[in-house]
């Protein structure tokens, strides 16, 4: 699968990709609305915070709102979504996002806009091997 | 089977769904069986005000539906059933509880009874903040709330099965038209068992998505599944409008995402290091217990077992269905509700049937199984699973058989008398018989369903048991059978039972490890601010519609440093943000616990009303004070002598053990008289357990018709 990567060395901490997320994604130019966090935790490099689709909130979700698609990337139907934000909270990598002009909590779905905004080559999309099924999906194979 | 042919409307009801506007309809459903008669009743602004929701609606309702002399199964006798306010919320763990409310055939006062499931947010969604059910049907019909097409029904229902587990299907597939019908529809049903009892509870279902079948959560306690069959209803279904994350329409949705969202990443990063309820639910506690002694054992005799270990959390672990997000309201991430699949069963006329347990909980566990002597996991789920099929409550039939297994064992049963049944402790079998008896109305398990405090009186008539006897080990008060801890080393949990409004049930109060362990209510002030505090704010979560879980079973990692850390200060500071932000209405902590008492001493006086709720009405059997036998002062001879030497001023070896259990409870029964004194002082009460007009007056509920009930007794 496609997921986005990001090398620290490389970010000048511009914030361009937030900006380009919540355009596209939202339409307003707002990091509170980005699926990108660029962080600055004092240790000399920026870090990046964005889902690496691990697929872990699949199995929090009591909905079944989250779901792998083909391509192995975590997408939320929000018709299913019942704005619980569990996923929120337990996403181990708090790349899950709420903000309060929407129900449905947001992530990244590497769709690669911030990657052909980054001016310093910092972001690209890479590919991964898609993790092993989640108990939600091993169900779904059983249950049908 | 044919659903609509099977099926015959006799009444029907338009409406139009209103909005919730801040967590209320503002309206309530009367359906009354006997004449049908269906309406929409209005939420007055003072009922929001005084009795918030939830249970404080329930007891409003059916304070106004039934008169002094009303049992449990005259017709005028109510159902009722709300969540309250908050209810519905997804982001906070714990928001979809209901409150059940009834006279029961148990007590013969109001019982209310708290509920997982999804019926209660539905039913608000679907446009009514409680349901009331009155009157008796004929023959056995449905009721449907149609919140999708703004339609009640009461439907005859002749060739639906009775048995939850089948009931519940069947409802589900012959009125859901596609897969997503299901995820909103609810059922509340009961069984066979609850015919022929008065133990019988109601089963609230929940659509599991994962598992494509409806699972169900219990209001065990008092008897309402007796009630809801006496009234010849079969099952209640709600369907309601797709639930939203803001279907409540709070006043302040951020207030509330902002709460929720602190305590799924507080569940997520210590309930592995804490409780483990995500993997283990409840069933954590019977470990816990078995330590400290205080996980029933033989009726209550002992505290502990070696065989504990067998059913404990890890044993539950590793049965129950690991990684699916359990909870039995949406966005509840503490997830208690597990089941065990796939699991065949082995007895009864479902024998061979692969089905799912919900459960088991704790007090399931150790009611069923360690206080009848049954340590075998396979037993215990068999008694699960029948008991929620037939519409039993677990806590009363544990609780129960354990009173008959030590009867047969003194001899006051025998072979003859239960009709064949060997009740030992540790015979699983017979109680699995037993349990199928009463699903019949047959035989022994008929006399044994009517309850401890029915079944003492028919010893005594029929086989010449020693009435005292019975009254020391029958564990039951008011009529209840008591929920699974042994209270005896802990005075202030012996308050914590018999200082109840509904009867010996541990959701008003747990203050053993407060009051035993860590030694933090010294004093009889100590532990009357305690049985006034606790009692109140747990009440709190039944106005509501919230759970108690996620309150104490999983705390912040600072909480030990806090001034208070049994009241868990911070997720006290959620719930008052909660309710403000649902209902724009800003409360503080302090505020919170006045809405309690408010229904609170409403309750007590509905009991006095009804001929219960004085002291002489709080009063508990020795059995959950101290020893009663010899055998059982011997399993703590080195506890209980030094006790005697050094709170008596006794020397123990100079007695014989009958002097020494005679002692002990002289002194262990003054105490808890005691203890009811100062507890009726700090709730504002006289000394025999009626609220004072000042309370009233002070909690804002002095009406003429509660004035009128209190004023004959002060």
């Amino acid at each position: 699968m496609k997921v986005l990567a990001f090398d620290s060395e490389r970010c000048v901490g511009c914030h361009i990709c937030e900006e380009v997320c919540s355009d596209t994604w939202f339409k307003a130019t707002d990091v509170e609305k980005s699926s990108i966090r660029i962080l600055d935790e004092g240790t000399g490099l920026l870090q990046a915070v964005f889902c690496v689709q691990c697929g872990e909130c699949i199995d929090v979700c009591p909905t079944k709102a989250l779901y792998r698609d083909r391509k192995g990337i975590v997408r939320l139907r929000k018709q299913l979504c019942v704005g619980c934000l569990s996923c929120v909270g337990f996403c181990p990598y708090a790349a899950m996002f709420y903000h309060p002009d929407q129900l449905e909590p947001f992530k990244c779905i590497a769709c690669g806009q911030c990657v052909e905004g980054c001016p310093a080559n910092a972001l690209e999309i890479v590919e991964e091997p898609t993790p092993a099924l989640t108990v939600t999906e091993q169900w779904e194979a059983v249950a049908g | 089977m044919n659903a609509q042919g099977s099926r015959r409307v006799l009444a029907e009801f338009a409406y139009e769904v209103p909005p919730v506007e801040r967590g209320y309809t503002g309206q309530t459903l009367y359906v009354n069986l006997s004449d049908n008669t269906i309406a929409a009743r209005p939420v007055t602004d003072e009922m929001k005000e005084k009795f918030t929701g939830g249970r404080g609606f329930g007891l409003w309702l059916l304070w106004h539906g039934v008169r002094d002399n009303t049992k449990w199964n005259d017709p005028e006798n109510e159902i009722v059933i709300s969540s309250g306010p908050c209810g519905g919320t997804t982001q906070y763990p714990g928001s979809g509880k209901s409150l059940v409310v009834s006279i029961s055939p148990l007590t013969d006062i109001p019982i209310d009874s708290n509920v997982g499931g999804h019926f209660g947010p539905l039913l608000k969604f679907a446009g009514w903040d409680a349901l009331e059910l009155q009157g008796k049907a004929e023959r056995d019909v449905i009721v449907i709330v149609d919140g999708q097409n703004g339609r009640i029904t009461v439907e005859e229902a002749p060739d639906v099965p009775v048995d939850t587990h089948l009931i519940g299907h069947w409802l589900i597939e012959q009125m859901a038209e596609k897969e997503e019908d299901r995820y909103f529809m609810s059922v509340v049903s009961s069984g066979q068992g609850a015919e022929h009892t008065r133990i019988g509870c109601l089963n609230f279902s929940f659509y599991d998505r994962r598992r494509k079948a409806p699972r169900f959560k219990q209001a065990g306690r008092g008897g309402i599944g007796t009630v809801l069959r006496d009234k010849r209803v079969k099952a209640i279904v709600v369907k309601s409008p797709p639930v939203r994350g803001d279907s409540n329409h709070p006043a302040d949705p951020e207030r509330i995402a902002r709460a929720g969202m602190r305590l799924h990443k507080e569940i997520h990063d210590y309930d592995d290091q804490q409780n483990r309820m995500r993997r283990r639910g409840t069933s954590y506690l019977v470990g816990i217990m078995n330590d400290y002694d205080l996980l029933p054992v033989h009726n209550f005799r002992y505290g502990s077992h070696p065989d504990a270990v067998k059913i404990d959390g890890d044993v539950w672990q590793s049965r129950f269905s690991q990684g699916l997000p359990d909870g039995c309201w949406y966005g509840c991430t503490m997830a208690c509700s597990h089941a065990v699949d796939g699991y065949t069963v082995r007895t009864g006329p479902y024998k061979g049937q692969k089905v799912i347990v919900d459960g088991p909980e704790y007090e399931t566990i150790a009611g069923v199984g360690s206080n009848c002597g049954i340590f075998d996991p396979d037993d215990i789920l068999e008694i699960n699973f029948y008991c929620d099929t037939y519409g039993l409550d677990t806590i009363s039939f544990g609780t129960l058989t354990a009173f008959v297994m030590e009867c047969y064992e003194a001899g006051v049963l025998d072979k003859e008398k239960t009709g064949g049944l060997e009740l030992r402790f540790g015979n699983a079998g017979a109680a699995i018989e037993m349990l199928h008896q009463m699903a019949r109305g047959e035989g022994f398990g008929r006399i044994a369903g009517q309850g401890i405090r029915r079944m003492k009186e028919h010893f005594v008539r029929e086989f010449g048991a020693d009435p005292q006897f019975l009254q020391d080990i029958g564990m039951e008060a008011k009529g209840l059978e008591y929920s699974e801890y042994v209270s005896k080393e802990s005075l202030a949990q012996q308050g914590g039972y018999g200082l109840t409004n509904k009867g010996p049930q541990h959701d008003e109060a747990w203050l053993i490890f407060m009051d035993m362990v860590s030694n933090l209510l010294p004093t009889f002030e100590d532990k009357a601010e305690a049985l006034h505090y606790f009692p109140m704010f747990r009440t709190w979560f039944g106005l509501c519609g919230f759970c108690k879980l996620p309150w104490n079973d999983i705390v912040p990692p600072d909480n030990a440093y806090t001034d208070e850390p049994a009241k868990i200060p911070e997720h006290v500071r959620n719930y008052v943000e909660l309710f403000s932000g649902v209902t724009g209405r800003e409360i503080t902590a302090e505020d919170l616990i006045t809405m309690s008492e408010r229904v609170y001493n409403f309750q007590r006086v509905f009991n006095i009303r009804l001929g219960k709720g004085l002291r002489e009405h709080d009063a508990v059997p020795y059995r959950s004070q101290g020893p009663v036998t010899v055998e059982e002062y011997r399993s703590r001879a080195e506890r209980y002598d030094k006790q005697l030497r050094e709170l008596l001023g006794l020397d123990p070896e100079k007695m014989t053990t009958e002097e020494k259990v005679a002692a002990l409870r002289k002194h262990r029964e003054a105490q808890y008289q005691k203890l009811i004194d100062a507890v009726y002082e700090r709730r504002g009460w006289t000394r025999n357990g009626v609220p004072t007009l000042e309370t009233l007056k002070r909690l804002g509920i002095d009406y003429p018709e509660v004035v009128a009930v209190v004023q004959k007794h002060l």
